[in-house]
């Protein structure tokens, strides 16, 4: 028997449940009555996990008002402590929860207390315990009431890779997890993908484009045993590799070439998106990956491509706007830069505790200070200049610079130089105080930089930001790789082990593998954080590997998927539906890095709401020539009016760190896919590359389609469009193949990775 | 242990079995509450209130929300300060300001003297509202209109204090108000989107502050409640017109051979998303005929056209969008927000806010008038008002206090951004009509009765249509969200 019940893999009612709790939280006020709780009152698990069953109820419904936040606790009573679990209460006539006669809980006398001026929680909160939930709570004291560290606050260890029935199945350890899962719930395992849907999803998964039909054949006539892995190989070294992750991590760090508030002036801020690019080309380990970026400019000696990294924390947005108070923005400037590395590196919500200590996570008011402290003394402006297109502190790269050694920056030739935006500590270090809701104008006690203690003690005093990124990367921190594994594990699966990839916390998601979780996070670290590495591992998987037909009875049992039964359909990112239409076409120029362009958007979008300021970005005038085909992570990014057609198909708007898109099905996406000039000219181009080659019509439709989709149609498919195809022709041939090609380009498949 | 384990899972399985029928229902309910997953299996659509909304008997059905950016002068327009014209030139009293907030335009300035208004005032109707020369077609429909002289705002700077109005929060990334709506109510029509953005740009400072998409973003809600923006543009919605090769009968054919083809991958994958955006295309397709018949006024009759008065037939004014406002609550769109902008007059405001004024006045009372007359105005509430108010005091271009009162003379003052109190107008869908809220002192600058703050107007907005803002929330990254943060309170007092 394994020591830590943590690992007990957990069935699939309990997830369905832990699912439960977390979903109908979002309305408790109609979960009383519906139908759910049929299911819900049926599944009481046997053995109450107090992280995975009991902690997610308790704060929820219980730790705003009985938590870490001591100047709301109420009745003096906090339920987010071990201590505070089994105290006695207020007026000393009873324990909270009674180890020795736990019917006598004040606990359980309150939840199940008919008068509303007993009862907990109080109406006045808005939030009610489910018959379900207070069952749990019930049974959960009844067996012991045993109290736990929070998950993910315990350091990962390696777990043992479990034993399957089914070892043909597996191809590395990730399979024997979740092959586990799905033999011990009586799922069926799929197929292997279709070799030709499989290449598709691997390209975009892994270079965002879409493979050539040349491509296609290739892969398909190679039937030797390293096919898949050489298509891998190659993938990971191409250059287009780096620009894939880049757009991943531009949303995360909030990268915009405007300013982002008010008047939304032009930014210069593409050569460090440049050195992102090449920084996953040529596989920089994720330790040293972030720490560059948080603390580039304090490592001894540093490099100017250390320091050109910091640029990370200069993407939040900074006022122009005329008689703002320079100080209230800077403090916000200084808050962007703690919450964003707080949800990147630890999965947590740390701006809660800004204005108060944390409602729900053991995050004091002053630890936030703490956190603030270390982004606190850049030499910086709360207000700068509408002229500044890099405020201080910046960075001057010279031509010169980029022969010797930062020929990553693509540096067009008209100039010789750039200058933008980094990290530079101040001479004299501001000192940091806790401010009262979090309001500039209020400071109160002095703070010490410091990290959250719940999660690891920093124990340096004076310490740094160069001593936090390393902090980060201390063998006992238990977040770190976890956060980025998951991230990772979104990244091709659409939904990471963790759901809730932005937090880690009480009112986060349980992870729905969470052997599988710390196998991932421990092997990363001992592989050195090597980040392509660790996708090979995901790619090669048979989990990645298997067919995304969905299996109707797995649906049924499990209908999230959360057990990975089949691989999940996901729709291309914003990014790819645009790049795989000028890829298809051909109209697509590959090129890597420099400054940002402008391709085409509908007119007046931008002067339709500026003032009477906007200098060289009031009004958008589109690049000419190869600019207006290039990849969409070099789209230029106005904040404050993102590009629509970026927007439209679930973009961040990138105000701030977002770290999960939605995933959404709108008319305005159907709109743009239907009308859209830049989509409809590639279309047009594709129809005159197809429409000229000297070969049948059925061979033309076969090559449109597989050009588009990646997939060979079926007859059924062929005989459709070439109907539609007659149907359309009233003469002109060519008119009619153009309508084809636009049709193709319509087809739902399109527009999926899978 | 493994055993334990094993029986366990076996005996949830056979549980689960026994209720799957029960079960299905449960799960695709949650699933459709499940905040990682925003596919909804039919846009705009009624389906989408899963909230168990409204909380009670609703009095609004549909908003018009008429957003004056920049900042109207209350000054100049509502709320009536003889005592500002008679201490005309007079610093205000230190008394009064008390060190309080200014921004960095005026503090530097070394005085501050107090002006009155630009226009005269008259008292209007049977509720003998105050309400300046300069909106005089406003002054004749005031006893339709519920005045709250006390708004107060937190924000002192535009972008802040535009975006606190939209969604509760001065920093962008929280829905707009039209977002928690859509989000809240669901739709009331299939054939148009929820929440519909019209901009006009007015004449009193046409250079004057920016807006921003993001003001009618659906934040971290799903993209299905994002406020559309309806351009006077060729095409009214982006990407609405087929291209030129393609007929309306063209597209529909296509689109019936793209459903088919669709069909067929949705067998090939057993992928139910599928049909959802089939679903989607069908909704497009519907939007290309609804959203260019809303946006042609040709077949509005003479007599309304001349109500909005001269701009009524020029695309993109403010009198054509207040017509298309009214067309698109004809239609059931739930909220329609209107930006004019140019409204931050802080230099010749005299000379400014006249255009400005003008601007909006007719309009804006012929639709209100107009909508009463179709029965309208019972249900659909319409609000007027910027993001603060102005100050009492001028704002100078030169520093020389002995030149003030000549510089006032000559209307070349302006006035700075003014939170602490600042007026706006409601009026329709339970709104007391011919009524006034809430009382400043005698030189404008502090409230002195029934103050009304921001999330208090928004709670008290919501209120009208049914919902308890303490209670319509949405969890994201886990907290409750709502559009008044953890504020508000709702003003009775100014509802029938």
């Amino acid at each position: 028997m394994k020591k830590n019940i943590f690992y007990f893999i957990i069935p699939l009612f309990c997830m369905l449940m832990i699912k439960f709790i977390n979903t109908s939280t979002q309305s408790e006020e109609i979960t009383i009555s519906n139908s759910s709780d049929v299911l819900l009152i049926s599944s009481i698990p046997e053995n109450i996990d107090f992280n995975f069953h009991v902690k997610p109820i308790i704060s929820d419904k219980c730790f705003a008002c009985h938590g870490p936040d001591e100047k709301k606790r109420a009745a003096n009573l906090r339920l987010d402590t071990e201590e505070g679990l089994y105290q006695l209460t207020e007026d000393s006539n009873s324990y909270v929860i009674n180890k020795k006669n736990p019917e006598k809980s004040e606990l359980l006398r309150r939840i199940f207390h008919e008068n509303k001026s007993i009862s907990m929680p109080p109406p006045e909160s808005n939030l009610i315990l489910t018959d379900h939930e207070k069952s749990i709570l019930e049974k959960w004291i009844m067996h012991g009431a045993e109290w736990k560290k929070h998950w993910s606050y315990i350091k990962p260890i390696l777990p043992s890779v479990p034993e399957v029935k089914n070892k043909d199945w597996v191809n590395n350890p990730i399979d024997n997890f979740i092959l586990k899962n799905i033999e011990n719930n009586q799922l069926d395992i799929s197929n292997k993908e279709e070799k030709e849907i499989l290449i598709r999803r691997v390209y975009f998964d892994l270079i965002g484009l879409p493979p050539s039909v040349e491509e296609i054949d290739n892969f398909l006539n190679d039937n030797s045993e390293k096919a898949y892995s050489n298509l891998v190989d190659k993938l990971l070294n191409s250059e287009n590799f780096g620009e894939r992750m880049a757009s991943i991590w531009m949303d995360i760090a909030r990268y915009g070439d405007s300013h982002g508030y008010q008047d939304d002036l032009e930014r210069v801020m593409w050569p460090w998106r440049d050195w992102v690019i090449h920084a996953y080309n040529t596989n920089l380990s994720y330790d040293k990956f972030i720490t560059w970026q948080i603390a580039g400019d304090l490592i001894p000696n540093a490099s100017k491509e250390q320091i050109i990294a910091t640029g990370f924390n200069r993407n939040h947005k900074i006022t122009q706007e005329g008689g703002v108070i320079p100080e209230e923005y800077r403090s916000e400037y200084v808050a962007d830069r703690t919450n964003t590395t707080s949800k990147v590196m630890m999965g947590l919500t740390m701006e809660c505790a800004r204005c108060h200590s944390h409602k729900y996570d053991d995050i004091s008011h002053e630890e936030y200070y703490g956190m603030y402290s270390y982004f606190n003394n850049i030499d910086e402006d709360g207000l700068i200049s509408y002229s500044d297109k890099a405020p201080k502190p910046n960075i001057t790269v010279t031509r010169n610079d980029i022969e010797k050694d930062l020929g990553f920056i693509n540096l067009p030739d008209s100039i010789s130089e750039v200058t933008f935006m980094v990290m530079r500590e101040t001479e004299n270090l501001r000192k940091t105080y806790i401010l009262d809701r979090g309001s500039y104008d209020a400071p109160t006690k002095e703070v010490e930089s410091m990290t959250p203690t719940a999660v690891l003690p920093i124990n340096i005093i004076n310490s740094n930001r160069l001593d936090l990124a390393n902090w980060f990367f201390d063998d006992e921190n238990p977040l770190t790789s976890r956060v980025v594994v998951n991230r990772l594990w979104q990244q091709f699966f659409g939904v990471g082990i963790v759901a809730t990839p932005d937090d880690f916390g009480s009112q986060g998601n349980r992870p729905t593998n969470p052997e599988l979780l710390d196998w991932l996070a421990v092997t990363f670290v001992k592989d050195n954080w090597d980040t392509k590495k660790f996708i090979k591992r995901i790619v090669t998987s048979s989990t990645y590997m298997q067919s995304s037909k969905v299996n109707i009875s797995n649906k049924k049992l499990d209908p999230e998927n959360m057990f990975l039964s089949y691989f999940p359909r996901q729709k291309l990112t914003a990014e790819m539906i645009r790049d795989n239409i000028l890829a298809s076409s051909g109209l697509l120029v590959n090129k890597i890095g420099g400054p940002s362009v402008k391709p085409y958007q509908p007119k007046g979008l931008w002067d339709e709401v500026i003032g009477g300021g906007g200098g060289s970005l009031a009004r958008y005038i589109p690049s000419t020539g190869e600019n207006l085909y290039r990849r969409s992570v070099y789209t230029f990014w106005k904040k404050t009016v993102p590009p629509p057609s970026m927007m439209i198909f679930d973009a961040s708007s990138r105000d701030n760190c977002e770290v999960k898109r939605q995933d959404t099905s709108t008319p305005l996406q159907s709109l743009t896919l239907m009308n859209n000039p830049e989509f409809i000219k590639a279309a047009n181009y594709l129809s005159g590359r197809i429409f000229n080659e000297k070969i049948s019509l059925e061979n033309k439709i076969k090559l449109l389609y597989r050009t588009v989709t990646g997939r060979s149609p079926s007859d059924i498919e062929i005989e459709k469009l070439a109907k539609y195809y007659d149907d359309e022709n009233l003469g002109d041939d060519f008119l009619a193949f153009n309508k084809l090609t636009m049709l193709v380009y319509n087809l739902d498949e399109t527009s999926q990775k899978s | 242990m493994k055993e334990l384990h094993n029986h366990f899972i076996n005996n949830n399985r056979r549980n689960f079995l026994k209720k799957t029928g029960l079960c299905i229902g449960g799960l695709a309910l949650g699933s459709m509450l499940d905040p990682f997953s925003n596919k909804k299996s039919d846009p705009f659509s009624l389906i989408s209130n899963n909230l168990n909304l409204p909380h009670f008997a609703p009095k609004a059905k549909r908003i018009i929300y008429l957003f004056q950016s920049g900042g109207p002068s209350q000054h100049d327009l509502f709320d009536y300060k003889p005592k500002l014209n008679e201490m005309k030139g007079i610093d205000l009293p230190e008394s009064v300001r008390m060190g309080q907030r200014l921004t960095g335009m005026t503090s530097g300035q070394s005085n501050f003297p107090l002006v009155g208004s630009a226009a005269n005032f008259k008292q209007y109707g049977e509720a003998r509202a105050w309400v300046s020369d300069l909106l005089p077609y406003i002054g004749k429909i005031s006893d339709e209109l519920c005045f709250i002289k006390s708004m107060h705002t937190e924000a002192i700077n535009h972008d802040p204090a535009v975006t606190f109005f939209q969604t509760g929060s001065q920093q962008p990334g929280r829905p707009s108000m039209g977002s928690w709506l859509s989000y809240g109510l669901g739709s009331l029509n299939k054939n148009l989107p929820d929440f519909v953005v019209l901009l006009s740009r007015g004449t009193g400072r046409p250079k004057g502050q920016p807006l921003y998409s993001r003001l009618w973003g659906n934040g971290f809600l799903s993209s299905l409640h994002q406020g559309v923006q309806f351009r006077s543009a060729k095409d009214p919605v982006l990407f609405l017109k087929n291209p030129e090769s393609l007929s309306k009968q063209e597209r529909r054919k296509m689109l019936d051979y793209l459903s088919e083809l669709n069909e067929e991958q949705e067998k090939k994958f057993g992928d139910k998303e599928v049909s959802n955006r089939i679903s989607q295309y069908e909704m497009a397709y519907r939007m290309q005929t609804s959203v260019p018949e809303t946006m042609d006024i040709s077949d509005e009759p003479e007599d309304i056209l001349k109500l909005y008065g001269p701009n009524a037939n020029k695309p993109g004014t403010y009198a054509a969008n207040c017509i298309l406002a009214r067309k698109l609550i004809e239609k059931d769109v739930r909220f329609v927000q209107l930006y004019h902008m140019g409204w931050d007059q802080h230099s010749d405001l005299p000379m400014q806010i006249k255009g400005q004024a003008n601007d909006v006045d007719q309009p804006t009372a012929a639709l209100i008038m107009d909508l009463k007359q179709r029965g309208l105005l019972e249900d659909t509430l319409v609000v007027w008002g910027g993001e603060f108010g102005r100050t009492s005091y001028g704002q100078l271009q030169t520093s020389l206090s002995k030149e003030d009162l000549r510089v006032i003379k000559a209307g070349k003052y302006g006035r700075d951004h003014h939170p602490r109190c600042f007026t706006i107008f409601m009026a329709g869908a339970g709104v007391k009509p011919g009524f006034s809220y809430g009382q400043t002192d005698e030189l404008g600058y502090n409230i002195v009765k029934d103050p009304v703050h921001v999330h208090d107007l928004q709670a008290t907005i919501l209120h009208l249509f049914g919902i308890n803002h303490e209670k319509m929330t949405y969890k994201y990254q886990g907290r409750r969200f709502r559009l008044t943060d953890v504020f508000g309170e709702v003003k009775h007092d100014i509802l029938l």
